[in-house]
């Protein structure tokens, strides 16, 4: 990225791309058509079409402002509690569409999960934390299964050995990386089936953040993942397919591979070689 | 500057270094920093002065209420005086019977060239409090068989001797200047040589209601009345307020007619509180017809008063929430409702509990608003429910320092500082109340 000369990326790309089989059998588990979202006056995000694969991650790039976040939080409707906003188009998950009046948001919530930017685990407990979300959707019977979703949702975030003797500690003591860690483990604890992660590494450091790559890689078996970024490796590293976004626009869309090493469109070139964003 | 070459200290190597010596500039600085923390503490110390003349005058006013002068009185308890028909000794003749004449009996016997003049003989009565009778058929009631003994009996003294024993008025003075005769001066020097006057503590000021003889006054009326009171200001204004503060924080759609709302409620908070209490006086009372003087009314006055405070603090609390809390619940598919009562509120409560106790506090130094509804009257029965005629504690004190009596200076400050430590006892409980909400944090 320092290197602004060369027109060719240097970004490395990591990831493991899908197999020519996973190409075949790809199954379109968020279809988004023609989505315009409106903060009062602002037009946001302008006629985007964008669909996201299950058990891929999905990387959403673009500098700031220009809709990734905004597109990100239409995906669970966590756009609504905006008064000001706007959302038009048609976003289906499984082909049934979230903005549907009858379809209800906390049902959509519990089965599209989230992770934000920066770490909020609620003040209580780690324990409490965890199943919070199971408990509010009624997802364990008894005590016994309950710690059992606990652990398992705290080893599935590769939190389990660090916190299991201080459960009952509060999970605002943690480090910055834990904390991240335990609202993944928090988010997953609900068993949704996809998890949208809006710029999780942004407040992390360097190994904290390598640390929730590698876990976002291993939860791709299980979950479908859609992840705002701002950074570009970040995106090489994790993801299958990457989407640009520019002033709203959706401009760019693909194989990671291909929009790194290959991108359509100059102004994803330019952002990518670091001429701009 | 940036050019060292021509500077003047252009000979030694290397760019010019800046002198470490401290610049006038920012010894100004410091200088004002020096000054900012002694006005700092030149105010917490004055306004701890302040605070200390203030508890220092009270205290050292109203400590002498709580103690009492009594006199022993040798009493005959003759059959002749009690039950003056003969015949069997019944209850009924023992109800009516004249104790006041047995207390007089005593006193012309203790002094017997007293009771030749009338006036003198009225003020030797008046030596021991006027209720002294009541106390005594309360004694032979309880046990008859004193009928036909000789007893010591400890009597109260009325407000003046009290007052006198106490050192609070001078013998020095001439006689037409000071409230006690020389005759009563007399009297008391005479109980006092042979140790019959001694001094015990005014259990009566904490168990009885108000009376017009200042003996016999006591605050227990109004402490009951003021935590009638509150108890209905706080049952009626905490909930009620911090459910329009939730609704208005995290539900109402932000309009104009929210915006207004929010306005009238800042302009409430303003509205001075005599006015409450004329709302009160034609709503609650002419329109509802709730009783009069009744603790119901005036908690219910009260929480009209204290409702903007609550509701403005709540607000300011639940705002202090930071919404990252709201999202992380929202997104785990948490109902609106239960990201209100399961995250925000737990997180609000220490905010809004100070709110509250802030409210309450001037709900319990309030007399204005209950002047409008009756509160202010005297009243000598402990109330025994919410809709009962009392008074509150500050009436109590604007009544007695209104009273004329000197006895009633001293009341005056220790009803103030039983007020000062109701408020105290209830600011601790909402620390206490507070910090158990924080630990959640």
């Amino acid at each position: 990225m320092t290197n602004t000369s060369v027109t060719t990326p240097d970004v490395d790309v990591a990831a493991k791309p899908p197999s020519v089989e996973q190409l075949a059998n790809r199954y379109t588990k968020i279809e988004s058509r023609d989505v315009n979202v409106y903060y009062g006056e602002k037009h946001a995000l302008k006629h985007v079409d964008l669909d996201v694969y299950q058990n891929e991650v999905t990387a959403l790039i673009g500098p700031s402002g220009c809709g990734k976040s905004t597109f990100l939080r239409c995906l669970n409707r966590m756009n609504d509690v905006i008064d000001i906003c706007r959302v038009t188009g048609r976003i289906a998950l499984d082909e049934h569409d979230i903005y549907d009046p009858s379809l209800d948001v906390v049902q959509l919530r519990a089965r599209v999960g989230m992770v934000f930017q920066k770490p909020n685990p609620f003040p209580k407990s780690i324990y409490d934390n965890i199943s919070y979300g199971p408990r509010i959707h009624g997802l364990a019977h008894g005590k016994a299964e309950l710690d059992e979703i606990v652990q398992k949702s705290l080893e599935r975030a590769g939190l389990w050995k660090e916190v299991s003797d201080r459960l009952d500690q509060p999970g605002t003591g943690l480090s910055g990386g834990q904390q991240q860690r335990l609202c993944i483990a928090r988010a997953i604890a609900v068993n949704p089936e996809v998890i949208l992660m809006d710029e999780p590494c942004s407040a992390l450091d360097p190994i904290a953040t390598a640390r929730i790559e590698e876990l976002i890689d291993e939860l791709r078996e299980n979950f479908t993942i859609v992840i705002v970024t701002h950074s570009m490796q970040q995106a090489a590293r994790v993801s299958q397919r990457t989407a640009f976004f520019h002033l709203g626009d959706l401009v760019e869309v693909g194989e990671t591979e291909a929009i790194f090493t290959n991108p359509e469109d100059s102004r994803t070139q330019g952002y990518i070689t670091g001429r701009f964003g | 500057m940036t050019d060292t070459t021509s500077s003047p200290q252009g000979e030694s190597a290397g760019p010019a270094r800046r002198p470490l010596t401290i610049s006038p500039h920012l010894a100004k600085r410091y200088a004002r920093e020096r000054l900012f923390r002694t006005l700092g503490l030149a105010s917490v110390a004055t306004a701890g002065l302040i605070l200390l003349v203030l508890v220092g005058s009270i205290v050292s006013k109203g400590y002498s209420a709580f103690w009492l002068h009594h006199v022993d009185l040798t009493i005959e308890f003759s059959v002749d005086e009690l039950n003056p028909d003969g015949g069997p000794i019944e209850m009924e003749t023992l109800q009516k019977a004249n104790y006041l004449g047995l207390v007089r009996d005593a006193l012309k016997r203790e002094f017997p060239d007293a009771a030749s003049d009338r006036r003198e003989r009225r003020k030797l009565y008046g030596l021991v409090s006027p209720n002294a009778d009541i106390m005594l058929r309360n004694m032979v009631l309880n046990d008859p068989s004193l009928v036909g003994t000789t007893q010591t009996v400890s009597f109260k003294m009325s407000d003046d001797m009290d007052t006198f024993a106490k050192g609070f008025i001078d013998r020095d003075l001439p006689e037409s200047d000071r409230r006690v005769t020389d005759a009563e001066i007399k009297w008391h020097d005479h109980f006092e040589a042979e140790g019959r006057v001694h001094v015990a503590f005014n259990i009566d000021f904490f168990t009885k209601g108000d009376s017009r003889e200042p003996e016999e006054a006591g605050i227990y009326g109004a402490l009951i009345g003021s935590i009638l009171t509150l108890t209905v200001t706080l049952l009626v204004s905490f909930p009620v307020g911090v459910m329009a503060a939730v609704y208005l924080e995290e539900f109402a759609p932000k309009n104009r007619f929210t915006d207004l709302i929010e306005v009238n409620i800042n302009n409430l908070a303003a509205v001075p509180s005599i006015v409450f209490g004329l709302l009160g006086l034609a709503v609650f009372l002419n329109f509802f017809g709730l009783p009069r003087s009744a603790p119901l009314a005036g908690g219910l006055v009260l929480a009209l008063m204290t409702l903007p405070t609550i509701i403005i603090a709540s607000r300011s609390a639940l705002k202090a929430v930071p919404p990252s809390i709201r999202e992380a619940a929202l997104g785990l598919g948490a109902s609106p409702l239960q990201v209100v009562t399961h995250h925000v509120l737990p997180l609000a409560m220490p905010g809004i509990l100070t709110g509250t106790i802030i409210g309450m506090a001037q709900a319990l130094g309030e007399t204005a608003p209950l002047l409008m509804i009756g509160m202010v009257a005297f009243i000598v029965d402990v109330p025994q429910g919410f809709t009962d005629p009392a008074t509150v504690l500050p009436v109590q004190v604007y009544i007695w320092a209104d009273s004329p009596e000197r006895a009633f200076v001293e009341k005056t400050s220790a009803a103030i500082m039983v007020l000062l430590g109701f408020l105290v006892l209830m600011n601790a409980i909402a620390v206490l109340l507070r910090k158990r909400f924080e630990r959640r944090w």
